[in-house]
Parts: structure tokens; C-alpha cells; sequence
């Protein structure tokens, strides 16, 4: 039996971006932008349900976001996840990967009993690959970046195959270790459309407390224990449910701050046009004779 | 807020052989202490590595400080990361760099979070300068320049508030040039201690292929892209690249259509490259390629849209169908150069 955490992440799907959708301060506007699974956490919960399936135990995944990152909690519902946990505050926002993983790691100490925290090796967002290992930094516990295949697991030990530069190398490492995944090293499953029917209605603690607003029938402390007694509900942690020092969570807890952001423009302007006929590809093989670069 | 005025660079070593983009960041290490009135330091870690610690003189270093011991023939995170989180706790360096290999990118996080200093993946350039932000002005701040969103953006990142800035950069993006006359050797050497914490993770096994291309170091480039359409159409790519003395390369499409194997990818998830010589054919031109070949000395571009962005940076652009100008190419090529 082997527990894991996978931490998720809901991101805008970079594919279609331009300049309208960044703030002033250079933070993304994500409510303009389609809200996506990244891709690579996807593979990373995919690897934590096999070592399930053949292993036992229990796979929980936690996510950082604003509230409508509950979307894809409820997409691990549908892959197979056992428990899922929103972690969600305005406190929370601006949070560069030292903030973000301070926060994460908070949470993973109040959830506990794991032997692995799996994670995608970078979000499309930012592309940094810095969560993971400063996670597991601050449990103190040992990182596998880059992992391929995962090849073992016994008692207390995982074998894996990761990529290192120019190759490949196996290594094993004792419990419990966080593991990165690159993308495409297995197919994340498809939803069970038994789990959809069973898990479209869970809900976060916001979510609740939301319906509960709109509706002066709805008590947000009795919804939650109606959606827990159903086993719909999406845990949910705010600062107030957290022992954090604020001052290293959210922008006060980013070291680093985006200083200025430019849409890439293009240079150019002294290209020499040449003709696809033979004379036009003879005056550019001399060109590049007389400079040396040819002959 | 307390630190020592210098530039820190992580010296990587696969093998026992220095990575080119450590020795590029020397380079550039060099000139960002100049500009900040700083020393330019080094860390080598290994076994049996003093003569990559000599070496980091030849590239502008002023002090290399050396840590060499049997059990750390191979990188591992835990040990790595204990030494060097000792090393910038203890001396504060004002900034740190790291290749962003999978060795630096495994290795600065941990770093970074170890001493809580701000980290920036992936930096296509670095400068110093002067900067006001929110209202208060930071001398000498590390601007940190990267592609962000898929490379539709270019963000410079600063970390104005913490002592340590820290980077990881790309490789291939700096130039490398030995400075005229080499520092003099300074090597401290620091005693590694082992720690039961160091034996969590075994390496059981390592497979390395040295005989890849080296695309950095070729002087010429011939790469293809997604519209030269078919598997044949990328032999003409071969064929030219072939007369000419040079490398083939591709654009990520056509890796992933398969017409060429990933080791030769240029580009933003390839590698960056800068030849005497770039011929583009079929490219259209994507940011995430131009960032692995727009500093090119000469590029030529070829292509059937006028309109191809790739033009924009071209040096010599020809319209028109690959698969009917190559072959003239090579004609008047064998014809001038016989």
C-alpha cells in the first residue's frame, strides 16, 4: 500500500495569448483566457492511479487557484482520485514558485501520509519546473526530476528511469520522494463516465459558501456536511484553515517580480530578396564565398 | 541588506567533463560582475575535477572554489544541493547562475528554496542596470530576460527585495570567448562531509551517448520544417546540407512529423545554435524556432509564403518551392566550387 499526493495545476492554455490579456503588473488576466489541466499533471496523476492499481492505496490531488480550479479536482474525480483538496485565498495570488511552494508544502505536512507526491515536471504557464524540487525541499524529503518509467516499487524503495542530458540513468531512492513526470510518458486515462455521473455535482467549500449566498434557504455549514455525507465535497483550505506565516505567502512571499513584459516584435529589415533561378543563386553563392563562409 | 558583491556560477560536469554552457556563463558572469564592480566566482563539484576548476581561469573567473570527493563523482540532488546551500548561506554571493540543463534545473530550485532567494528559469539574457520599481530605486538590480506564454512574450523579471538573485540560462544563448589573458588560479578547496541524508537517492545505472550531434559547433546549418510536406522533401534538406559541409537540422514540426530525430531540433525546446550559416527551408519561422537560431551570423531563408515571419529575420530570402530551388542550389554550388 502506497499512498500519493499529486499536485495539479489549472492553467491558461498558452497555445492563443497576446498582450491584452496581461495586467498592468504583468501577471496574467487568467479570466480571459480558457482555463486548461496541464498537461504534464495530467501524466503525473496517471503514473500515482497505476502505482495504485498495482500497488493499493490511496490517491489524493491537491491544486493552488483561484476558485474555479475546482475544475479540474473534479477531472481527478473522474480519472480515479480518492480525495481532492482546493487550496484557494486572495492571500494566495501572485505567488511565484517559492510562495506557492511554501503553501503547497504546508498543506502536504497537514494531509500527511504519503510515500510519494507526484507532480508534471513544469506548468505551461511559466515553464519553470521549479515547484516540484522546492517542494520537496521544504518537506525535506528527496526529488526524482525528469522521470520516464517508473520501474519498481517494494517496502520503502522506488526504482525509476529519468532523463538526464544526453541520456538516461536508473535510480533508486527510499520513501518518501517526490517525482516529477515528463509529458508522454504514459496516456492519462480517459474519464469513467461512471465517475462523471458519480462526481459532477462535488463541490468546493466555496462553491458552497457561494450557493449558500445566492440562496437565503442554503446554510453553507449544512451544505458541506450534506456533500460530505455524499462524498461530493472537494476539501478546501484558505489562509484561515492554515498555520502560514503571510509574509511568505502571495506577492509579500515572491522574491521575484515581473519588472516589464513586451509582446515579441520582430527585427529584420535588411534582407536581401533572391530570385529562385539559377543567376540569383549564383550572385548568393558568391556572396557567401566573398565572406568567407563558403569555399 | 547584506551580501558579497559577486557573480557565483555552478560549474556542471557529466563524466568529468565541464558542460559548454557553464564556461558560457563564466563568459557572461564576467561581464555582469564588471558592470556591478564585483568578482566573478565558481563552484566545481565532483571527483578528480581540479583541472575543470584550472579552467574556469581561462573564462574570467577570479576565485573557483573546489569540492572534490569520490561520492560526488555524479551529480545527485542531496548532496549538490547541501554543498551549494551551504556555500551561497554562508557567503551570500549576489548572484548565482546555473545552466539550464536538466542538472541545473533539478539543482537551483532546491537552492533557491533552501536560502529563500528569487529564481528565474530559463533566461535568454542577463543584464545589470539600475531600476525603479513600485516607487524605490535599486541600484545594480540582475534583469532577468525570458520567453514566457509559449514564447509570445518577452518578461524581464527582477528580484529587488532578497540578498541572492538567482538564474538558470539557456544553453547555446551566451557567448563563449576565453578572455584575452587568463585570471590568475585561485582555487579553495572545501572539505565535502558526507551525510547519511546524501545516500537517499542511488544512481544504479547511467547511459550516456557521446557520439551525438553537436549542432552547437557546426559552422553551418541546413534545417527543414513542416512544409517541405513529406519524408522525401527533407532528403533535398540532406542533400544540400551534405554539399555544403553542414549539419542537418529541423524545426519542431518536422521532429514531430518525424522527418528528422529530436537530437536535431533547433529551437526554444531544442537547442540554440548560432552558425557562420543558417538556410531555413520551409520554416515558417515561430518565435520558439527564431529563439534557437536568430543570432545566426548569416541566415538564409526559404520559403513558399512571402509572408513567412521567418523572412523578418532572414539575412537572404527566397521565394519559392524548395523542392525546385535546391536542386539548382547544389548545381551552382558544385559549379562555383569544384
Amino acid at each position: 500500500m502506497f499512498n500519493s499526493i499529486v499536485m495539479v495545476k489549472q492553467v491558461p492554455d498558452t497555445a492563443n495569448i497576446s498582450g491584452k490579456v496581461m495586467k498592468d503588473d504583468g501577471t496574467v488576466n487568467r479570466t480571459k483566457l480558457p482555463a486548461i489541466f496541464n498537461h504534464e499533471d495530467r501524466v503525473a496523476l496517471e503514473l500515482a492511479l497505476q502505482v495504485k492499481e498495482k500497488y493499493g492505496g490511496k490517491v489524493i490531488a491537491i491544486t493552488m487557484g483561484p476558485p474555479r480550479a475546482s475544475d479540474i479536482l473534479r477531472e481527478c474525480l473522474y480519472m480515479g482520485t480518492d480525495e481532492t483538496y482546493l487550496i484557494s485565498d486572495r492571500k494566495f495570488a501572485g505567488a511565484d514558485t517559492l510562495a506557492t511552494s511554501y503553501v503547497l508544502s504546508e498543506v502536504i505536512k497537514k494531509i500527511g501520509g504519503y510515500d510519494f507526491i507526484f507532480a508534471g515536471r513544469q506548468a505551461i504557464d511559466g515553464d519553470t519546473a521549479q515547484v516540484g524540487p522546492q517542494t520537496a525541499e521544504k518537506l525535506g524529503i528527496p526529488q526524482i526530476t525528469y522521470t520516464e518509467e517508473i520501474l519498481d516499487v517494494n517496502k520503502n524503495k522506488i526504482k525509476i528511469k529519468r532523463k538526464i542530458d544526453g541520456g538516461y540513468e536508473i535510480v533508486e531512492s527510499t520513501l518518501p520522494v517526490l517525482i516529477t513526470v515528463l509529458k508522454n510518458v504514459v496516456s492519462p486515462r480517459p474519464f469513467s463516465s461512471k465517475r462523471v455521473m458519480a462526481f459532477k455535482n462535488a463541490k468546493s467549500v466555496l462553491d458552497l459558501e457561494k450557493l449558500a449566498e445566492e440562496n437565503s434557504l442554503l446554510y453553507t455549514d449544512k451544505l458541506i456536511h450534506e456533500y460530505k455525507e455524499r462524498n461530493l465535497l472537494i476539501n478546501t483550505f484558505t489562509m484561515d484553515d492554515l498555520n502560514l506565516d503571510i509574509k511568505r505567502c502571495g506577492i509579500a512571499g515572491s522574491p521575484t517580480k515581473v519588472h516589464k513584459v513586451e509582446s515579441v516584435i520582430l527585427k529584420g529589415g535588411n534582407q536581401i530578396r533572391v530570385e529562385p533561378t539559377k543567376a540569383g543563386l549564383n550572385n548568393l553563392i558568391e556572396q557567401l564565398m566573398t565572406d568567407h563562409i563558403f569555399g | 541588506m547584506n551580501f558579497q558583491n559577486e557573480v557565483m556560477v555552478f560549474i556542471e560536469q557529466r563524466d568529468g567533463k565541464p558542460a559548454d554552457v557553464s564556461f558560457e556563463l563564466l563568459c557572461k558572469g564576467h561581464k555582469l560582475a564588471e558592470a556591478m564592480n564585483g568578482k566573478l566566482k565558481s563552484v566545481v563539484i565532483g571527483a578528480g575535477v581540479e583541472e575543470i576548476a584550472k579552467e574556469t581561469f581561462r573564462f574570467g573567473a577570479d576565485e573557483t572554489l573546489l569540492v572534490d570527493h569520490p561520492l560526488l563523482r555524479n551529480y545527485r540532488t542531496l548532496p549538490y544541493s547541501r554543498i551549494l546551500n551551504d556555500i551561497v548561506k554562508s557567503r551570500v554571493p549576489r548572484i548565482v547562475l546555473f545552466g539550464a540543463t536538466v542538472i541545473g534545473r533539478d539543482l537551483a530550485p532546491r537552492v533557491a528554496s533552501y536560502t529563500k532567494s528569487g529564481l528565474t528559469a530559463d533566461c535568454t539574457d542577463l543584464q545589470i542596470s539600475d531600476v525603479k520599481y513600485l516607487n524605490h530605486e535599486y541600484p545594480k538590480l540582475l534583469l532577468q530576460i525570458r520567453p514566457a506564454f509559449g514564447g509570445n512574450i518577452i518578461a524581464t523579471i527582477i528580484t529587488p527585495d532578497v540578498p541572492t538573485q538567482m538564474a538558470t540560462v539557456r544553453e547555446g544563448v551566451m557567448e563563449l570567448t576565453p578572455i584575452e589573458k587568463p585570471n590568475e588560479i585561485k582555487i579553495t578547496r572545501i572539505e565535502y562531509k558526507p551525510d547519511p541524508v546524501d545516500e537517499l537517492v542511488q544512481i544504479i545505472e547511467q547511459h550516456r551517448e557521446n557520439n551525438k550531434v553537436n549542432l552547437k559547433a557546426a559552422p553551418i546549418i541546413v534545417a527543414g520544417g513542416y512544409g517541405l510536406s513529406t519524408k522525401e522533401n527533407f532528403k533535398l534538406v540532406e542533400e544540400l546540407a551534405h554539399t555544403i559541409g553542414g549539419e542537418v537540422a529541423g524545426s519542431r514540426a518536422a521532429v514531430d512529423a518525424g522527418f528528422v530525430t529530436p537530437d536535431r531540433q533547433v529551437g526554444q525546446t531544442g537547442v540554440t545554435v548560432r552558425p557562420k550559416l543558417y538556410i531555413a527551408v520551409g520554416i515558417s519561422g515561430a518565435i520558439q524556432h527564431r529563439a534557437g537560431m536568430q543570432e545566426s551570423n548569416k541566415i538564409i531563408a526559404i520559403n513558399t509564403d512571402p509572408e513567412a515571419p521567418i523572412f523578418e529575420i532572414a539575412h537572404y530570402g527566397i521565394v519559392g518551392d524548395a523542392a525546385e530551388i535546391i536542386p539548382v542550389f547544389i548545381e551552382a554550388y558544385k559549379h562555383k566550387l569544384k
